[in-house]
């Protein structure tokens, strides 16, 4: 078992090229001790009470993924019980146990689906030796089903939990030995089962990170500079403390010195903390607070100053080559139509509904911690360093988040959490405001770049140049910035460039569902939509000739996706199964016969990535006042063998296609450092009226099951985009779409 | 200050100052933590509540001006979560991360009371002011039109 890197390696790809090593720790770490496998025991997964009742462990964080369905799912499918009997708790933070427990990437399904079936198949073998020793019959005479061994030939059976004491005193099995069900026999896996948190959910049972109750519990809030980094000066501290509920107001110092690269996980970041008996009184003490801040270097960044010096970084010589093949400048020279297009996109937050948060409670030497974190490992480890204590005096809950979509992959609410409690002799909750939570996100980085294509006379494409204006230093990218070297159409164009050049930022960025991706494929998708239009092709027929093109070979370095497979060979985009997602959008939406009227107007894009192919098709109106109301998005999808649970798995494509048309309308600005933005007035999400009518599909392909998380993004904003182009001619060159004229009706 | 309210048909007593939104006050003084935090300004619906039959953001509701209305929360719309409209939102799986979810009952809640089969028009003009993250907002548009059929089989017999 070994992580694919594909996924964590778009947050942190070197704008030069290599692999930095440092950049992003935990991943690796975690790489690395999956590179030794853990040899996972079913019975710290498994429980069976004597009356049968079966307890299945659910190792990944849960933030609505469905993590805690999906993987307890694989174990019951192989244990062979009935999902009625199951009941799944949240396992606490033990890697050395559980194995990898962050989710991210759209990881957990390939890291899971074949480790998960081997603990639950273990399990089932446990009890057929515990029954066969029972019986004093052969193993291979007895059978199992819905959580009972039966020997057929002495018509015996036996339940798991008259059999569970006796499996636990039998050593397990090595989880390579054990033999997995044919996926035709399937009971659970395939099947939709209602998520095990639903019911609480829908009865308002506390479940969330903001839920935690804890006797004696105080409430804590921060106050931060306007701008990224700024330390405290002075303050009305003795005027705060004395109001009423406030108990402490602590002056943190931070740990964050702004430079023109941010690392990923920078440091704490100054401010104030209030503590006070409702959170209610801390917010209150807070807007009494005078501070004087030294706003230090970050108070220089504008969006106007770095749209500037993109645009002059992009007409300067490109900073860092990442691929080039062919000779370019013979193709565009020789073609019959060269076009050129800048294209822009923003900073955008990524506003969580439930905001930032964590409590914490520092006892006796020790530190318990109820975490939101969806990379727990690191959360902990960050603590732990910034305490100044031992990892192995932390104890991390985890606790289900309102949503992360990347965010909670960073643990900095959580490090605040544990520093306050440390020093308060209660345990302690702290929450950001909705403001906070903007202000302070590791946002999706903005990016500018410029594209040059040529077509032949009979409309091929030639040739592709790419250049990425993105963030950093001359090392760096920004996190969520770099840019892979794989980036389609890299090896189908017959002659292609890519480069990246920086600018810096002193600001947190990170990683917004499908990271790079979210971004790189609107371009992509746009401009080949744009060459397609330009050769008066139809632009379904001119990707799938695009993909049709012999690949052009290369040898892949450390921040690609090829080399590191798992499942084997299925980080390399295979055309086949990109045309086959295209090909099959097309024949669900009616793209061949697709009415063409004046302000209404389909467009398709697709895309790979983190594993999964997802085309979408996008029917839109626009009217006199380019207003774009979405009539209906089709969405196919590639991502394997087997949608593990098809009701969520539709879900999750749902949520991946309206938060796509999400990313469309906002955007974060600066001015003297300040972002402008501070709530969901001014950085808006879909809402009911907008949403589309939405129908989803899958392609099944003898590929191991990957994720859903993030490969549902990315085709969404260029089908919209290309649809709107289709229904005006207009093209998009720069989003949010406001400031190509256009808004959501 | 001692504010009576009655809350889930029970009858409270808080001693908090009139000014303090009656969300902080169910979720910290009353332990119902069911009603969700999402903006502070009423323009996400997390915090939506029923006060006096009608759904208001209780982020933005002094809990002194409540009075005598009563107040329902998703805890107690039915703890069973045997309500209509906890029934088809569970039957259908509606929830991804399901912070927003007991907003969006209570918002269609309130909707059904007063339009018992709403239209799609409708559901949009109820409904915009809850903010889904996730984007459930396909399985919530079938969930309360599937919860109004429900409502309609179970008053025809």
């Amino acid at each position: 078992m070994r992580l694919n890197r594909r996924s964590f390696l778009q947050l942190t790809a070197l704008a030069g090229g290599g692999l930095a090593l440092d950049l992003y720790r935990s991943p690796l770490a975690i790489a690395q001790s999956i590179g030794k496998p853990i040899d996972l025991a079913p019975q710290a997964f498994i429980q069976i009470a004597p009356d049968g009742a079966v307890t299945i462990m659910a190792r990944a964080s849960e933030s609505g993924q469905g993590m805690r369905n999906m993987l307890p799912m694989l174990i019951a499918e192989e244990l062979d019980v009935d999902w009625k009997d199951v009941h799944v708790q949240q396992a606490e933070l033990n890697e050395k146990v559980y194995g990898p427990q962050f989710s991210g990437g759209s990881a957990n399904t390939p890291m899971g689906w074949e480790p998960m079936r081997r603990v639950g198949a273990a399990g089932r073998q446990l009890l057929v030796t515990a029954a066969a020793q029972t019986w004093s019959v052969p193993e291979t005479e007895c059978t199992t089903k819905s959580g009972h061994v039966l020997h057929a030939a002495s018509s015996r059976s036996l339940g798991y939990g008259e059999l569970a004491a006796k499996a636990a005193t039998l050593p397990a099995p090595a989880l390579s030995s054990v033999k997995l069900k044919d996926p035709k026999d399937y009971r659970i896996v395939g099947h939709s089962q209602t998520g095990v948190d639903t019911h609480a959910i829908v009865t308002g049972k506390p479940l969330f990170g903001i839920d935690v109750e804890l006797p004696g519990m105080l409430f804590a809030s921060i106050e931060k500079a306007p701008v990224f980094a700024g330390k405290v000066k002075s303050a009305n501290i003795d005027q705060i403390k004395a109001m009423s509920g406030v108990r402490h107001v602590l002056v943190i110092d931070g740990g964050i010195t702004p430079a023109a690269y941010t690392p990923w996980e920078p440091g704490m970041e100054p401010g104030i903390a209030i503590v006070a008996d409702t959170w209610w009184q801390a917010q209150q003490a807070r807007e009494q607070l005078k501070v004087e801040w030294d706003l230090g270097p970050a108070a220089t960044q504008s969006s106007v100053g770095f749209q500037k010096r993109a645009k002059e970084l992009l007409a300067a010589k490109p900073g860092n080559t990442l691929r080039k093949y062919g000779d370019l400048d013979a193709a565009l020279k020789s073609s019959a139509k060269v076009v050129e297009a800048t294209y822009e996109y923003p900073f955008i937050a990524h506003v969580t509904l439930e905001p930032q948060g964590a409590t914490a409670h520092w006892k006796d030497g020790k530190l318990e911690m109820w975490s939101t974190s969806t990379l727990p490992v690191d959360g902990r480890g960050l603590v732990a360093k910034t305490l100044g204590i031992q990892e192995s005096d932390i104890t991390t809950h985890m606790m289900r988040s309102g949503g992360s979509f990347g965010r909670r992959l960073q643990n900095d609410y959580l490090v605040e959490a544990a520093w306050i409690a440390k020093r308060v002799d209660a345990p302690v909750k702290l929450l950001w405001s909705r403001e906070d939570d903007i202000a302070h996100d590791p946002f999706r980085p903005g990016g500018t770049v410029g594209l040059k294509a040529g077509l032949d006379a009979k409309g091929k494409l030639t040739a592709w140049r790419h250049h990425l204006v993105t963030f950093g230093d001359e090392k760096h990218s920004t996190s969520g910035g770099g840019i892979g070297r794989d980036t389609y159409p890299a090896g189908f164009a017959p002659s292609y460039e890519l480069y990246t050049s920086a600018q810096p930022l002193m600001l947190r960025t990170g990683a917004m569902r499908a990271p790079g991706d979210n971004a790189y494929c609107w371009v992509s998708q746009s401009f080949i939509d744009e060459m397609a239009h330009a050769a008066g092709r139809d632009p379904l027929d001119f990707q799938l000739e695009l993909l049709s093109n012999k690949q052009a070979p290369w040898t892949a370095t450390g921040e690609d996706a090829v080399g590191d497979h798992e499942p084997s060979g299925q980080s390399v985009l295979i055309p086949e199964r990109f045309k086959g997602v295209l090909e099959l959008v097309a024949e669900k939406s009616g793209w061949a016969n697709r009415p063409k009227t004046p302000g209404r107007g389909m467009g398709i894009a697709a895309w790979f990535c983190h594993l999964g192919y997802f085309a979408e098709v996008a029917d839109v109106s626009v009217d006199a006042k380019n207003k774009v109301t979405v009539h209906q998005v089709w969405a196919a999808g590639d991502v394997g063998s087997q949608i593990i649970n098809p009701g969520a798995a539709e879900n999750i494509a749902f949520g991946g296609i309206i938060e796509g048309m999400s990313h469309m309308g906002q955007e974060i600005t600066l001015e003297d450092g300040v972002i402008q933005q501070s709530n969901f007035h001014n950085h808006p999400l879909m809402r009911m009226r907008q949403a589309p009518k939405i129908e989803v599909y899958w392609r099944k392909t003898d590929y191991a099951p990957t994720g859903l998380g993030e490969p549902t993004l990315p085709p969404t904003l260029p089908a919209l985009t290309n649809a709107i182009f289709a229904a005006t001619g207009k093209r998009i060159h720069t989003l949010p779409l406001q400031k190509s004229g256009f808004s959501w009706a | 200050m001692a504010i009576k309210l009655n809350v889930n048909n029970v009858a409270a007593t808080v001693d908090v100052p009139p000014e303090m939104p009656l969300l902080w006050v169910l979720r910290d003084k009353l332990n119902l933590k069911g009603s969700k935090y999402g903006c502070g300004m009423g323009v996400c619906g997390a915090c939506t509540v029923l006060v006096g039959g009608k759904a208001m953001r209780s982020c933005m509701t002094d809990v002194g001006s409540v009075g005598d209305r009563p107040v329902t929360t998703i805890e107690g719309l039915s703890p069973d979560g045997l309500h209509p409209v906890q029934v088809t939102w569970e039957a259908l799986d509606v929830p991804q991360c399901g912070y927003c979810q007991a907003g969006q009952i209570m918002s269609a809640t309130a909707l059904l009371q007063h339009t018992p089969h709403p239209t799609d028009a409708e559901i949009d003009t109820a409904m915009s002011g809850n903010i889904c993250r996730c984007g459930t907002y396909p399985r919530i548009r079938q969930a309360i039109h599937e919860a109004a059929q429900a409502a309609a089989l179970a008053g025809s017999k």
